[in-house]
């Protein structure tokens, strides 16, 4: 997978998918159980995102969330189930460019010395696999750099950014690659709340795009305000549905075993 | 070449004919790789000889062949050290090295003993390449098992390793104990032409697989994760990453010996680190700064009469300290200007510095 030509396939596709709702399914999670030990972290999970979707998967600590990412991204093959990319096997996937992947804490090496910019152009790696990167591959990095409102900080280095736009930056690398897929696990720890505001912003107006976005995140208040479908986790699968019908529900309670409530910035 | 060849024999095939026909063929190809080395050395000695015509060093005076091939391993050295220790050093696995270098004197002391048994003609710098970069797979093998770079492994790696090489020579006793303290120290005066082409071939192969692959070393290095979701195949470029790492020190180690050998993987990176902005140029910086350790150490350690290894060391600690004092003068110099020029650049730093 690490040498392809830098074909705008995944563009193409990526206008398609809004327009054709018989697409596969962007993730397809069929019964699927994970555990590292005897102990299942994740139990029979079933999960269809379809494409445009812009879901946030909720839960409380421990409840499995990030095993369930790493399960749908292809990074652990499950016990039980399959799990499945843009309907292929995930841990075969190799399109990796239409996924983009933003870590908590944006966990990368901090001490390491790399510019903004450079953090980007990794996303046109799997375009270009050994080769150099063409015109068009730094005007990708151009672009997304401008998308996310950090041009004029591409030559810092990432360990002076403040965490929010260390965020913005990964999510340039994310649009560099042309992904069809944001997945963000908890993207807005250690973020301050002026800054969350406007990540959730730039997150509604790329999925608006038709951009999917899967985001794992323990602020509720954030997710009542921002996604379109909650999947409420722990072990197994609590809740799944509209936004507005979780609010209503009780599956919070049952999930979390505790009075939570849907204070903005008020998770954990 | 016939230990190459010996060599490939074995890995070749089980048939003791196919394996003979390979060592044939690749007893030829080695004399004609070595031919061609040998002839990179003799425009070597020429350039040589130029550099100390028009500028009259005594330390490239052409009766001291030894000391135009020491500086051309230097100058090698200087390169591939840094540029893998780059990509180890921001990976928290700075002590890699370390390990390796003593699993290369493990290897080392297996090629004097084969030698002395079986009189296999064999350098002992290729018995350590093979033999540190089989215990670079193992280590990366155990990692990948169970899913961490440990400290105890890599101490037991290292331990192992450097008692493997003490009771094979100590199993030898008398003249094997003698040429100990090249490997462990390092020797100006014994880089062979030998030993000097084999660090040809190491370099060309390190630059080489460097160069092409530094677009997934630099993801993995960076991100493993996010490497990962982008199809990249993460545990085959750590495995490439550790046997590089065991090439560099096998060929690091004829200047600056087992123990000392690691500094170089790290100490310039850590030094180009401190000045540098982007990945690119700290690449550079590091290279840079280790060329200068390496060219001031050879230096001092001729006219000086002292260990090569040692001064190099203490050279590229001497200017790691320096960038730190620099590094730290520019930042604050940085900060007072952001202070100036507006209190967003300000709120920007610290939030940056206090996660």
């Amino acid at each position: 997978m690490t040498s392809r030509n830098g074909e705008p396939a995944a563009a193409a596709s990526r206008g398609r998918a809004g327009a054709d709702p018989d697409a596969d399914p962007v993730i397809d999670l069929a019964g699927v159980t994970f555990g590292y030990a005897a102990t299942p972290v994740v139990e029979d999970v079933s999960l269809t995102v379809d494409p445009g979707e812009y879901v946030a998967v909720v839960g409380p600590n421990g409840s499995g969330k990030s095993t369930l990412l790493r399960l749908l991204l292809g990074l652990l093959e499950p016990d039980a189930g399959t799990a499945s990319l843009f309907g292929e096997p995930a841990d075969r996937f190799d399109d990796g460019e239409r996924i983009g992947y933003v870590a908590q804490h944006a966990s990368a090496a901090k001490g390491m010395p790399v510019t903004v910019r450079e953090v980007v152009k990794m996303g046109r790696f799997p375009h270009v696999g050994f080769g150099r990167l063409s015109g068009a591959d730094w005007a990708a990095v151009d672009d997304a750099l401008a998308t996310v409102g950090m041009a004029a900080l591409a030559d810092r280095r990432i360990a002076q950014l403040s965490g929010g736009q260390r965020q913005r930056a990964f999510i340039a690398r994310a649009l560099a690659s042309e992904a069809d897929l944001l997945v963000l696990d908890e993207p807005t720890v250690g973020v301050d709340a002026e800054s969350v505001d406007a990540f959730y912003d730039l997150l509604s107006t790329l999925n608006a795009d038709g951009i999917t976005v899967l985001l794992i995140e323990h602020d509720l208040g954030a997710v009542v305000e921002h996604a379109d479908r909650v999947v409420c986790l722990n072990r197994e699968v609590y809740f799944d549905g509209p936004t507005d019908t979780f609010v209503e529900s009780d599956a919070l309670a049952r999930a979390f075993g505790t009075d939570a409530q849907f204070l903005a910035g008020g998770g954990e | 070449m016939t230990a190459t060849a010996v060599l490939a024999g074995v890995g070749g095939g089980i048939d003791p004919a196919v394996a003979l026909l390979h060592a044939l063929q690749a007893g030829a190809v080695g004399d004609l790789v070595f031919g061609v080395l040998l002839w990179v050395l003799e425009q070597w000695y020429w350039l040589m000889d130029w550099v100390y015509f028009f500028t009259g060093l005594e330390m490239l005076n052409p009766r001291y062949r030894y000391m135009h091939r020491a500086v051309l391993v230097g100058l090698c050295v200087g390169v591939m050290a840094p540029l893998i220790g780059t990509f180890l050093v921001h990976r928290q696995l700075a002590l890699i090295g370390d390990a390796l270098a003593h699993t290369a004197f493990a290897g080392v002391a297996v090629g004097l003993f084969l030698n002395a048994v079986i009189d296999l003609g064999v350098s002992p710098y290729l018995t350590a390449v093979v033999v540190a970069m089989i215990a670079a797979l193992l280590i990366e093998l155990i990692s990948e098992v169970t899913d961490a770079y440990n400290d105890v492994s890599m101490a037991i790696v290292l331990s192992t390793g450097f008692a493997l090489g003490t009771t094979l020579i100590s199993l030898n006793s008398g003249g094997l104990a003698v040429g100990v303290n090249q490997y462990l120290f390092g020797n100006l005066s014994t880089v062979s032409p030998r030993s000097a082409a084999i660090l040809l071939v190491l370099f060309a192969v390190i630059v080489g697989t460097v160069a092409v692959t530094r677009n997934q070393l630099l993801y993995v290095t960076f991100d493993e994760t996010a490497a990962a979701v982008s199809g990249i195949p993460v545990d085959w470029y750590n495995r490439v990453m550790v046997m590089l790492t065991a090439m560099v020190v096998v060929g690091a180690m004829q200047i600056m010996g087992v123990i000392l050998v690691a500094a170089m993987l790290v100490v310039p990176v850590a030094g180009a680190t401190q000045v540098s902005r982007s990945f690119t140029g700290s690449l550079l910086a590091s290279v840079v700064l280790a060329e200068l350790a390496v060219t001031l150490g050879i230096a001092v350690a001729y006219y000086g009469g002292v260990t090569a290894g040692g001064v190099i060391v203490l050279v590229a600690v001497g200017i790691y300290v320096c960038t730190v004092v620099f590094g730290r003068l520019r930042s604050g110099s940085e900060d007072r200007r952001s202070l100036d020029t507006g209190s967003i650049e300000v709120d920007d730093a610290r939030t940056g510095s206090d996660d």
